[in-house]
């Protein structure tokens, strides 16, 4: 190795660790940038969206790639609700008791137009739009939405996870 | 094709139906309420109607009687359908329960009584199947408001049943 290249050495030398020991960031980046990796998605699914929701989570898309592909089948491990299709009034107490089971930090997502706002049903048994009994962060357009509408609803909440405040002990940090 | 069997079933049905006429390819066939049961014995066992496909009713706003509850029989001998409609009024929305001869009509007739109010007599389970328990109306009747929502949860701020309204 020519001294024109200097290199950072693997095994300290001289007796003092010239090795990698810190970097400096900020703790809301560092959680923002851990967490949005980490997606543990529940799937609540409930109608037709179902076939999309297989669609994106299989090979062809493959949400691995965003760290939100393996899903957990116990709200209590996952951080990602994603709420596949219509949501009645008869199944909105079921769906406020998932939410309520996830530990913090949580996200939801409104996947396709039922979950968003009802989408064409306007009537007694349709809720229109979960955002009436929990609250949501992303909303995914389409009956149903498409893959890469998907990704993209992924990624924007990846977005957000990266730009939030992540309180770890107190409110203050 | 089918009509040899149907004026076989109509003779045989007799003085049972008021009126009785063939809808696209379906015998149509109305009765008085209380001429359901002998009416039904008649369709299972002489006329072989071992199905029943539905029970349902129509709402006619402004008739009397108001609603019209149907059956639909299907044979698989003869391998036709048979509709049987029976007027009821808005004040006793009352037909007999075919349970005693159709297992399956429990289910349907729970359907149909919370979606329109008919009352099924001899059905002993006529909980709510579809809907919950505490929804008050029904339904499916022509007057039901359209945005008549009645929600289990208690909707989050911001969010009111009366803001769909004006949608």
């Amino acid at each position: 190795m020519s001294a024109a290249h200097p290199t950072i050495p693997i095994s300290p030398a001289g007796g003092k660790s010239a090795a990698f020991e810190y970097l400096t960031t900020k703790k809301d980046e560092l959680c923002g940038w851990a967490r949005k990796f980490s997606l543990f998605p529940y799937p609540f699914v409930t109608a037709c969206c179902a076939m999309e929701f297989m669609s994106v989570s299989s090979t062809p898309y493959d949400t691995d790639r965003f760290g939100a592909a393996l899903p957990r089948f116990s709200p209590r491990q996952s951080d990602l609700l994603m709420v596949v299709g219509t949501v009645t009034h008869k199944q909105a107490p079921i769906l406020l008791k998932v939410y309520e089971q996830m530990c913090e930090p949580k996200w939801v997502m409104a996947f396709g137009v039922c979950a968003t706002s009802g989408g064409f049903y306007q009537n007694y048994a349709a809720l229109a739009g979960i955002d009436r009994v929990i609250p949501v962060d992303v909303y995914i357009p389409g009956c149903p939405p498409r893959p890469e509408t998907v990704i993209d609803g992924i990624m924007q909440l990846q977005d957000k996870i990266a730009r939030q405040k992540h309180i770890i002990l107190t409110k203050d940090f | 094709m089918a009509t040899p069997i149907f004026e076989s079933i109509q003779s045989q049905l007799g003085s049972l139906a008021t009126a009785s006429s063939v809808s696209h390819g379906t015998l149509v066939v109305e009765i008085a309420p209380a001429a359901l049961s002998g009416l039904v014995q008649t369709l299972k066992s002489a006329c072989k109607f071992d199905m029943l496909l539905d029970v349902t009713a129509i709402d006619w706003p402004g008739r009397q009687p108001r609603f019209d509850v149907v059956w639909h029989f299907y044979s698989t001998t003869h391998r036709v359908r048979v509709r049987v409609k029976a007027r009821v009024p808005e004040s006793d929305p009352v037909v007999d329960s075919l349970t005693q001869h159709y297992g399956s009509a429990a289910f349907q007739e729970r359907e149909c009584h919370e979606m329109y109010g008919i009352r099924f007599n001899g059905n002993a389970d006529l909980r709510p199947l579809l809907l919950y328990e505490g929804f008050v109306g029904y339904p499916l009747r022509k007057d039901y408001p359209k945005l008549g929502e009645q929600p289990l949860v208690p909707y989050r701020e911001g969010f009111d049943i009366a803001d769909r309204a004006g949608v």
